[in-house]
């Protein structure tokens, strides 16, 4: 009888280290508490840093899912430990366990704590993740009254680096995709003006240094500063205020929209799920692993694995091969003595 | 704007309110200024609404002014509000209300430091121990009085004789909600609706029949900030920071400015007459300038106060414009009569803001 892995969260993370795991012969069971696999990337229209369709990187991880049990609609209550072996306890059910591999993903910074911006107020505030949806209905932006916009200002490290709200961290993916959307903004609508307010740009992977290069031949205005307040002017638009630090100067322009660089946080549910079976928190509120450099996908809990962006911000390519990683490690772990 | 938006914060930032037993703590300013303020919020709270206010002769200024100049050191004024708590403490009373925005911000910060730096209450009470014998101990609870105000707007507004509404056309008066920066942006958990979208005075306007108007520069100073004023080389800061507000308020034609800060009532109430000498411009239609209140004499011209027992000649921008559009009766030709019906002289009227 083959032993039986948990794996919680299916986001790009959780799918991968399940089909991995399920490779190594293991009975799999993949909890989704959403009604479709994919996490977040689901919801994404193009990806960084070669805006390839996101749905695209999902379908390829969706293939050969059939030896895998996946219970979408899931959510799971609780995770208990006895003797050695696991029952994981979601919808009403228990799912004995041999190992578990944790991706319960982030969630997005809720850019409406920064008050002083007006998400969820002004109606011409948005984030980055309605951006993204917004390009896939329509493929371009629009304001709420379903105009193009002629001005917008994209707001970096909304929900990062940011002492205020508690997030001091930075979440490593924002920067790029503030670049990739001025792009797509500027492809959609040329004769859009582009403002993107940063405070320094972290540009670290493969590519992303080429696409802040492209966005600014394509005539996006990058203005090193951090938006200080926004105010509704009449007819929806938005006044802006910010200061340009490398002029030394206050900056006040009025812009069509605004788009919000909303961070990752912890996922909220990882305190109710996981304490009941001692898994810890970093400093930051994500999972804490075993050993940052030596062994980061294992936790501080013999069975228990930690795949993707639950232990911190984390792109998809990253997340994908931490699921590896932790797939590995529950294997070693399961074929031990 | 999404009001549900503006509701969910305010949701956020309530806080505990006392119901009655006050220890009132003047301004050093406003009773100066608008001598009548203090006079109307004593008689709503004691005749109107029948709470028990105390008010202590001994009480002294918290000596905020002075800190924000540089020229009082930080435990000197946390002597001063100790001793202040000190008295409260010997009258009975455990709930304080300053009712300058610039002390309840000064109160808040010195009880922070306390929260976190014990140490420093600990020297606070041996200071003032040695300076004049007392002991203090905090108030129960610490609101400012537009709070209590806040507390008591339905009461208020099921008493009233008049609304924030135009007798003519049947419509809300459209209000600016001006809120001093030292309520909430220092502690934004200590103001009602919190520092970003503040509720306590938008709050009265909307029980009071008005509606409240949003506009770019509404979180700007009013103009008084300590360091633009009294420091006598930037005070052309404090005025172009009152005209942004009144050039970004214009267009959407307000009838009236409500304030919780006594520095506020004045600055935004004086700077439209420097403002119209200086640049032939009021920011009104018909150039009688924007009236300025604060929370109290508002709420009392609703309550058929008599206007000119509640002071309301000492505000620059006459009143009585607003008072006709509410449909108040008044006796204008007593505005500037004094008690027993001394001719006190009416001031002499500027060049271009129309003065009745």
């Amino acid at each position: 009888m083959s032993k039986k892995v948990a794996i919680i969260g299916g986001g790009v993370a959780g799918i991968e280290a399940a089909k991995k795991l399920s490779e190594f012969g293991y009975e799999i069971s993949l909890f989704e508490k959403d009604t479709e696999l994919g996490g977040h990337v689901a919801k994404w229209d193009r990806l960084f840093p070669n805006q390839r369709r996101a749905q695209e990187v999902v379908d390829i991880l969706q293939k050969d899912l059939e030896k895998i049990q996946v219970y979408k609609s899931a959510n799971v209550q609780s995770i208990n430990r006895e003797n050695g072996s696991f029952s994981v306890n979601a919808t009403g059910k228990s799912y004995p366990a041999d190992a578990v591999v944790v991706a319960t993903g982030f969630e997005l910074f809720p850019a409406e704590k920064k008050e002083e911006y007006g998400y969820q107020i002004f109606d011409n505030v948005i984030t980055s993740a309605d951006l993204e949806l917004m390009f896939k209905k329509f493929g371009k932006p629009q304001t709420v009254s379903g105009v193009n916009p002629s001005r917008v200002a994209i707001i970096h490290c909304v929900g990062s680096r940011d002492e205020k709200v508690n997030r001091p961290y930075c979440s490593k993916v924002c920067c790029v995709t503030a670049v990739k959307q001025a792009i797509e903004i500027k492809e959609s609508l040329p004769n859009c003006e582009v403002f993107n307010f940063y405070m320094d740009l972290r540009l670290f992977g493969p590519g992303y240094e080429e696409l802040y290069k492209k966005a600014q031949t394509m005539g996006v205005t990058f203005v090193r500063g951090r938006l200080s307040e926004t105010s509704e002017l009449e007819g929806g638009r938005i006044l802006v205020k910010a200061e340009d630090t490398l002029s030394s100067k206050p900056l006040k322009m009025s812009v069509d929209m605004v788009v919000l660089m909303v961070g990752m946080s912890p996922n909220p549910e990882n305190n109710e799920l996981f304490n009941g079976v001692g898994l810890a928190e970093n400093s930051d509120g994500f999972l804490q692993v075993n050993d940052y450099h030596t062994e980061p996908t294992k936790s501080q809990i013999e069975g228990i694995f930690i795949a993707g962006a639950c232990s911190g911000p984390n792109n998809i390519t990253d997340s994908i091969n931490a699921a590896r990683s932790a797939a590995m490690d529950a294997h070693k772990f399961l074929t031990r003595n | 704007m999404k009001k549900e938006g503006i509701r969910r914060i305010w949701g956020d930032y309530q806080k505990e309110i006392a119901d009655d037993k006050y220890y009132f703590v003047r301004s050093c300013i406003r009773q100066t200024f608008f001598p009548g303020s203090d006079a109307t919020f004593l008689k709503i709270l004691r005749e109107v609404l029948g709470k028990d206010v105390f008010e202590d002769k001994n009480h002294t200024t918290c000596t905020g002014i002075g800190y924000h100049c540089e020229v009082i050191p930080f435990p000197t004024i946390q002597t001063v509000v100790a001793r202040n708590f000190a008295l409260m403490g010997e009258h009975g009373y455990q709930n304080y209300i300053p009712s300058c925005v610039t002390s309840f911000g000064i109160y808040c910060e010195v009880l922070d430091t306390w929260h976190h730096f014990p140490e420093e209450k600990e020297k606070t009470r041996n200071f003032l121990r040695e300076a004049t014998n007392r002991e203090f101990e905090e108030p129960q609870n610490l609101v400012h009085t537009s709070d209590v105000i806040y507390k008591f707007r339905n009461e208020i507004a099921a008493k009233a004789k008049y609304k924030l509404v135009n007798k003519d056309t049947g419509k809300p008066l459209k209000v600016v909600d001006h809120i001093g920066c030292h309520y909430a942006k220092i502690f934004p958990s200590k103001g009602v609706g919190g520092a970003e979208f503040p509720n306590v005075l938008s709050g009265l306007v909307e029980a009071w029949g008005g509606e409240v108007v949003d506009y770019p520069e509404r979180r700007h100073c009013c103009g008084f900030g300590f360091r633009q004023y009294f420091v006598q080389a930037n005070r052309g800061y404090s005025i172009a920071a009152s005209k942004k507000k009144f050039e970004s308020m214009e267009p959407f034609k307000p009838d009236l400015i409500i304030t919780n800060c006594p520095g506020c009532n004045y600055f935004m109430d004086r700077w439209q007459y420097a403002l119209a000498e200086m640049e032939g411009k009021t920011y009104d239609e018909y150039g009688y300038g924007i009236p300025t209140l604060s929370y109290e004499e508002v709420a009392g011209i609703l309550l058929g106060f008599d206007p000119w027992e509640s002071g309301l000649q000492m505000h620059q921008v006459s009143v009585n414009p607003l008072l006709d559009k509410i449909g108040v009766e008044y006796n204008p030709n007593i505005k500037f009569k004094g008690e027993n019906g001394q001719d006190l002289g009416k001031p002499e009227s500027p060049n271009v803001l129309k003065f009745f």
